[in-house]
């Protein structure tokens, strides 16, 4: 508990840190117009080192190269190989990995999942990958219920009649494979080059009559590529990044994450995404199927080796006991909520979803445990000249179950939606101009989303009773009132791209006692009031 | 604003490169434009093109300034340079670009993907470092870039160089425009004349408007953006820009040689052609963005076709089936 303690207030101060540089930078991005460049920007993003390349017309030259064939960069190249006014552009995706068949679909599920907002489903179809995605396994879910551990106050999103899905889960290797199938599909537009390893990017000098305008490429196998636009989704420790330097505003909470496949005790409807507020952390379960859900522990480091030593049985026990402790309630706390909440049904009868009960979890798929640590990072700049960074290269939001890939689809409908426009205007895609508007509107999109985070991590980063009260009055209220609800939903949604990112991002510290206790699970899901 | 401004100083340069050649006298300016487009009218029929080439160079000679093209040649490097001196150019594309595509595909409805002009023959008057030549190269066109200086058709040929997308879909020459309507198997060939920012540059329009009707083919486009005379582009123009915060040089623009949308179109009426849009353009310092606007105070474009009744049909052009598309309700 001690060493959980210190975490925290290590992790306190270097997120003051952080907080105030991103601040600054927001501050500064508000200032820079759409298509208005400071001049010291300009400098700036001139200045990379630049070199003259000495076999000029040996090597063709693409328009467009992708680094890294994850699912992210795997989207976009085919989100711009379908693209009609690319249809004439050479469109290149580098893949250090080797090509991702997947014959049939596997047994066991992954751990690696992501949720898949509506907004990436729709990109995902529009490339034709979705309907391969439905075609092998993904399980779609129409409500999330979050609540507290100190309290009994919770939040529960649904559409407005529960037709409609939330968000999908899906694996992360069933993505992959189903772009990999598209790509296939789009080999005339889109090359792709796997087992290619990136040994060095040489970047252009802009605006230099004398030497090569592209990005060069070099290839471990000794092959250099140039290309226009070098677009750069190779992940959180980026290379192109940091061969760039662009800096990252990144902090550390000091939490890992343990991941599993859960087996339910029974067969349910298994379609309602959980989420609890622990004092440690946050702890999720994701339903994959009617019998199977993904686990999701945010939590420190120490509990989170413990856990992972735990044996197959203690680590059940501890799993329902995080969703169903009632030890962290305060009798206080419990009676101010029933009071608000009682107000609450006085003045508005109707409103307020009924709280149901998550499933309780009989065991886990075999060695499917796994323990992530927790990092935020971002990207100061998305853009330089005649390069892009997309999805996690950009912003790595969580290294957990794919909340950060929503973001990234974001990244990619912007992206070739700004492209496309360049190219019907006959612009060089890798003009500096097009890309400010990418970098602006994403960055707008996502420094908003990183501010919510930080509010909700400091909401929930203690016990102290008052700050817990409000929570409680803030959550029940919300609950309550449609409105409120709609436009948080509607947050989440569109701000966030992701159900999961809000409450898994909200990291708290100290105690860590739940995992201990053990108190009987009930049959899911319940209607308590 | 002003780096636009500094554009124009550039494409206005396309005549007066020419006159160093021959110093002739500048005084008789506008009686050898007369003479000229007699001359023209007379070539096309005797395919004799030398006395066009004597009369070019007499015109030239009345806007020269050496200084201007020394100070060119100095800037010759900049023009790709998005943030510099020509930035104001670069963003106009986005206006102007959208504008030529968008009146071709209506006149020419073809289906390229990628490549919706491909087939297109465009002529690009004034063309400077290729900042307008390339975007139409990469719609698909096949596009002339003519600018009488020389240094930037080395700058706009390397920069183009680099780029095997518009291989085979670029051509620059260092000449005029009436100069290469002296060739007659340039005549007559071209599917759109573009004059983006020149012909406020320009002391005859009367041999301009000529000869852009000599180098299209019946029913062929016509697009000139430029400056409107009027007090706001006075005070702006030269008050502001070139007296009071000296961006652009003491004397680049001369305002006399400003015209009016209505003079234009009067003009060009009386060449052969039918206007067919004038559109004001509004550039926004703050933001470096080119909007359209109702105005035509200050910046204009100018749409046009060439009539066909006016000129005797060419015998090698086969664009008949275009002519249907050309309304001439202006006319």
């Amino acid at each position: 508990n001690m060493a959980g303690l210190q975490n925290g207030h290590g992790g306190r101060m270097m997120h003051k840190l952080t907080r105030s540089a991103l601040a600054f930078h927001a501050l500064g991005r508000s200032f820079i117009g759409k298509n208005h460049l400071s001049p010291i920007k300009i400098i700036t993003r001139g200045i990379v080192t630049a070199e003259e390349g000495n076999d000029s017309e040996k090597h063709e030259v693409y328009d467009i190269i992708i680094s890294g064939g994850g699912m992210v960069g795997s989207a976009m190249a085919c989100s711009l190989g379908m693209d009609l006014n690319l249809a004439d552009k050479k469109i290149l995706l580098l893949e250090a990995g080797k090509k991702q068949v997947m014959e049939g679909i596997p047994d066991t599920y992954s751990t690696r999942v992501s949720s898949i907002s509506p907004g990436s489903a729709t990109l995902l179809s529009s490339i034709g990958a979705w309907e391969h995605i439905t075609e092998m396994r993904c399980k779609p879910y129409k409500r999330m219920q979050v609540w507290d551990a100190c309290s009994d106050a919770l939040i529960t999103f649904d559409k407005e009649n529960l037709e409609d899905e939330m968000a999908y889960i899906v694996e992360n290797d069933i993505v992959v494979a189903a772009l990999t199938k598209q790509l296939d599909a789009l080999s005339d537009n889109v090359q792709v080059k796997y087992r290619s390893k990136v040994v060095k990017y040489i970047w252009p000098m802009p605006h230099h009559a004398d030497s090569i305008p592209w990005v060069q490429i070099k290839l471990a196998n000794g092959d250099t590529l140039k290309t226009k636009l070098l677009i750069g989704a190779d992940g959180p420790n980026s290379m192109v990044r940091k061969s760039l330097g662009i800096p990252t505003v990144k902090w550390n909470y000091d939490q890992s994450a343990v991941v599993a496949v859960l087996h339910l005790s029974e067969p349910t409807e298994n379609n309602v995404a959980w989420q609890r507020f622990l004092p440690t952390g946050p702890i999720a379960m994701l339903p994959l199927s009617d019998t199977m859900s993904s686990l999701v522990w945010s939590t420190s480091h120490q509990l989170a080796e413990e856990l992972l030593e735990l044996d197959e049985e203690s680590f059940v026990d501890a799993i329902n006991s995080a969703f169903w402790s009632n030890e962290n309630q305060s009798e206080l706390i419990e009676t101010a909520g029933s009071l608000f909440r009682g107000a609450l049904s006085a003045i508005m009868p109707s409103a307020g979803s009924p709280r149901q009960l998550p499933p309780s979890v009989a065991g886990i798929g075999p060695k499917s445990r796994v323990m992530f640590p927790l990092g935020m990072g971002h990207a100061s700049e998305y853009i330089r000249h005649r390069v892009a960074l997309i999805g996690d290269a950009a912003h790595r939001v969580h290294p957990l179950a794919g909340q950060g890939v929503n973001l990234g689809f974001g990244d990619v409908t912007c992206l070739t939606q700004l492209l496309s426009q360049a190219a019907f205007n006959g612009k060089d895609l890798g003009a500096i101009h097009h890309l400010l508007e990418y970098e602006t509107e994403r960055q707008r999109h996502n420094l908003p989303m990183m501010t919510a985070i930080d509010l909700m991590k400091r909401l929930y980063s203690t016990n102290v009773a008052p700050v817990v009260l409000l929570r409680t009055f803030g959550l029940q209220a919300t609950n309550m009132l449609p409105s409120l609800k709609v436009s948080t939903a509607c947050f989440v949604h569109l701000n966030m791209s992701s159900c999961t990112v809000p409450w898994n991002l909200v990291i708290s510290f100290s105690i860590s006692t739940t995992c201990q206790s053990s108190a009987p699970p009930p049959t899911s899901p319940l209607t308590v009031f | 604003m002003f780096s636009c401004k500094f554009g124009r100083l550039i494409s206005g340069l396309c005549i007066p490169k020419a006159a160093p050649m021959c110093g002739m006298s500048p005084t008789g300016f506008s009686w050898s434009a007369v003479c000229q487009r007699r001359t023209l009218r007379l070539q096309r029929t005797q395919k004799n093109p030398e006395p066009c080439h004597l009369s070019l160079r007499q015109s030239s000679h009345a806007t020269v300034d050496p200084d201007e093209v020394r100070r060119f040649q100095l800037l010759s490097s900049k023009w790709w340079d998005e943030q510099g001196e020509f930035a104001a150019l670069h963003a106009m594309n986005d206006l102007r670009v959208p504008l030529i595509r968008d009146n071709l595909l209506n006149m020419h409805p073809k289906n390229h993907p990628g490549r919706p002009l491909s087939g297109l023959k465009i002529l690009d008057v004034g063309c400077g470092g290729g900042l307008l030549t390339e975007p139409l190269g990469r719609l698909g066109a096949s596009v002339l870039g003519i600018d009488p200086v020389e240094d930037s058709i080395s700058t706009a040929q390397v920069h183009a160089s680099y780029d095997p997308e518009l291989r085979g879909r670029l051509r620059y020459q260092a000449c005029t425009l009436e100069e290469l309507s002296a060739e007659a198997e340039e005549a007559g060939r071209f599917d759109a004349l573009v004059a983006s920012e020149v012909v406020e540059h320009l002391a005859d329009l009367e041999t301009f408007a000529f000869c852009c009707n000599h180098m299209l083919k019946p029913g062929g486009s016509l697009f000139i953006t430029t400056i409107n005379k009027t007090n706001l582009s006075y005070a702006l123009g030269i008050v502001v820009a070139e007296q009071l915060l000296r961006i652009v040089p003491n004397g680049t623009h001369d305002w006399e040689k400003f015209i009016s949308p209505v003079e234009l179109e009067r003009l060009l009426e009386s060449n052969g052609f039918s206007v067919q849009t004038v559109q004001g353009m509004l550039y926004n310092p703050l933001s470096g963005a080119w909007s359209w606007t109702n105005s035509t105070a200050i910046n204009y474009a100018l749409r046009a076709v060439k009539v066909r009744d006016d000129v005797q049909p060419e015998p090698t052009d086969g664009t008949e089936e275009e002519e249907s598309h050309r309304t001439g309700t202006h006319s």
